[in-house]
């Protein structure tokens, strides 16, 4: 299914916003209805379209951030200097509407049937589209071996935070590994640094095991991460990498 | 912030894409015209923010699509691409 | 027209109309709008050369320096829709620097680090309506922004203001540059709304 081509027109979809749940003080997650939706894969994002009243109007893309079974969600990340997201973070609320085309993307996917293992490597809000394939992985009982390797500024900034030490928990084959690059806490057990090789090294299977590679941030994170898995040995072509901008 | 934040992926374009040519198009595999690098859209250098979009060999760097928008039209210079590889559905 | 979103505004505010062009809005801040990564020329590398003309002319950046310079104060115009007014830069005008070149036809192809180039009408970057600017706000321009130098034309959509400006190529035609070979308008004045081919 990798690389499917998707025909027919994109259209925008009024989508209700139906919850509204804070995940940090930055970050919120919109559960979406669309009546057309026609479905997505895990990685997939979709397009908002934003209307003011006299015209106006602003793009951003979001990642999905459910399963393909599950009900729509994206979650988006406010910034400061931003003009779309302090929008949907702070002001939205259940019963309003946006518009939204999607899904978008047939790269930067992964589905259940695929073979393993799964390494997953986010920053910040990069862990978003990564949840979406935990996500799927743990709706379809798969026991595919899957790491992520999650880094953020503070603790206080973990998107999703119980959920992933839940899913760990499991034992099911999901290791959870976290990097805080700013702060960490007292007693603190897990990573304390930006990414680099020799954190891959350790979290990361050998190139040889030939992983599915996913990695999700902005683009400095990105080109760190994708650079140190090339440095242990991984082929550039076989990490996949998804860039996040910083216009908010 | 530097351009080098400001740079996206191909996957920034999806949409876009999709809207022009009715085709998920960011899995397609790419031909740069000037350097000859094979790669899938996803991974060119998209810079998106310009009076249009620009997007770049990750390799050499050199402009492989234009893409301007307008009410009503687009256009598109892919003249930096020499060849683009659209799949069928299985 | 989508549809209408509750309570969003986007981050606009309008201005003095004879001041801010049909279609734009006002922003405190200075949005970077980039086509490829910053070039980063050392000054000792850096030329700023003028051909076309009688014979090819070229400074250093020691050179340049010793031009005359002035401090200029304008509202600048993104064709994607936003207005910055009494932006402050320093640098030299484009007519001293084409004085000291003989030269007979009507059109400049300014052409930049990166590749990047923007055609101009003669008469539209002399009589004191262009510069190479080399300092922003007091300071010296900073990369993102176009430095070392970019050219300042502020009576036409900041397209124009080429960043990374290394010279210019005087034509005896108007040829399309960068973004006006992809449908952007060939002169751009935004008090016509000149955005796209055909305006």
């Amino acid at each position: 299914m990798a690389g499917a081509a998707v025909l027919g027109r994109l259209t925008w979809l009024a989508a209700d916003v139906i919850g509204a749940a804070a995940e940090t003080p930055r970050v919120r997650t919109l559960r979406l209805h669309a009546d057309e939706w026609p479905g997505h894969r895990a990685g997939q994002h979709l397009d908002v379209r934003l209307t003011a009243e006299d015209g106006y109007q602003a793009f951003r893309s979001y990642s999905i951030a459910t399963a393909p079974d599950d009900e729509l969600a994206i979650t988006v990340e406010r910034l400061d200097d931003g003009e779309v997201s302090p929008y949907l973070v702070d002001e939205l609320r259940e019963g309003d509407r946006i518009e939204v085309r999607g899904p978008i993307g047939g790269y930067f996917v992964w589905d259940a049937s695929e073979r393993g293992p799964l390494l997953l490597i986010g920053g910040g809000s990069g862990v978003v589209p990564l949840m979406a394939m935990i996500r799927h992985r743990a709706g379809t009982g798969s026991s595919i071996p899957a790491r992520l390797l999650y880094s953020s500024r503070t603790l206080e900034d973990v998107i999703y935070r119980g959920e992933l030490d839940e899913l760990a928990a499991r034992q099911d084959g999901f290791e959870l590994f976290h990097t805080l690059t700013r702060s960490q806490p007292e007693g603190w057990a897990g990573y304390g640094r930006r990414i680099d090789a020799e954190m891959l090294r350790e979290v990361a299977w050998p190139a040889a095991d030939e992983p599915q590679v996913f990695v999700c941030g902005s683009t400095r994170f990105v080109d760190t991460a994708a650079d140190g898995l090339v440095a242990i040995g991984y082929e550039p072509q076989s990490v996949k990498t998804e860039r996040f901008g910083a216009t908010g | 912030m530097s351009s080098e934040d400001r740079r996206l992926d191909g996957n920034a374009i999806g949409g876009l894409l999709l809207e022009l040519f009715g085709l998920e198009l960011t899995a397609a595999m790419s031909i740069c015209r000037s350097c000859g690098s094979e790669e899938q859209v996803a991974r060119l250098h998209v810079y998106a923010d310009a009076p249009g979009v620009v997007v770049r060999c990750c390799h050499c760097e050199r402009v492989m699509m234009r893409i301007v928008r307008a009410p009503g039209r687009t256009w598109l210079d892919l003249s930096g691409t020499g060849s683009l590889e659209l799949r069928e559905l299985d | 027209m989508g549809i209408v979103s509750r309570g969003f505004k986007g981050r606009r505010s309008e201005g003095p109309p004879d001041r801010v062009p049909p279609g734009q809005h006002l922003t405190d801040d200075f949005p970077v709008l980039s086509a490829g990564p910053t070039p980063h020329t050392p000054l000792e590398d850096w030329t700023f050369t003028i051909e076309g003309g009688a014979e090819p002319l070229s400074w250093s950046w020691d050179e340049f320096q010793e031009l005359p310079s002035e401090t200029i104060t304008a509202d600048i115009h993104c064709v994607t829709r936003w207005s910055k007014l009494d932006t402050v830069w320093e640098g030299v005008s484009v007519d001293t620097l084409l004085d000291r070149v003989e030269h007979e036809g009507s059109y400049l192809l300014a052409f930049c680090d990166g590749g990047y180039t923007t055609n101009l009408p003669l008469e539209h970057v002399t009589d004191g309506k262009a510069w190479v600017a080399y300092g922003y706000n007091g300071q010296p321009l900073d990369p993102e922004h176009g430095g070392p130098a970019r050219l300042l034309v502020p009576h036409l959509y900041f397209w124009k203001s080429a960043k990374w400006v290394r010279g210019f190529a005087l034509r005896d035609e108007d040829e399309p540059g960068f973004w006006e070979s992809n449908g952007y308008h060939l002169l751009g004045d935004p008090w016509q709304e000149q955005r796209y081919w055909g305006d």
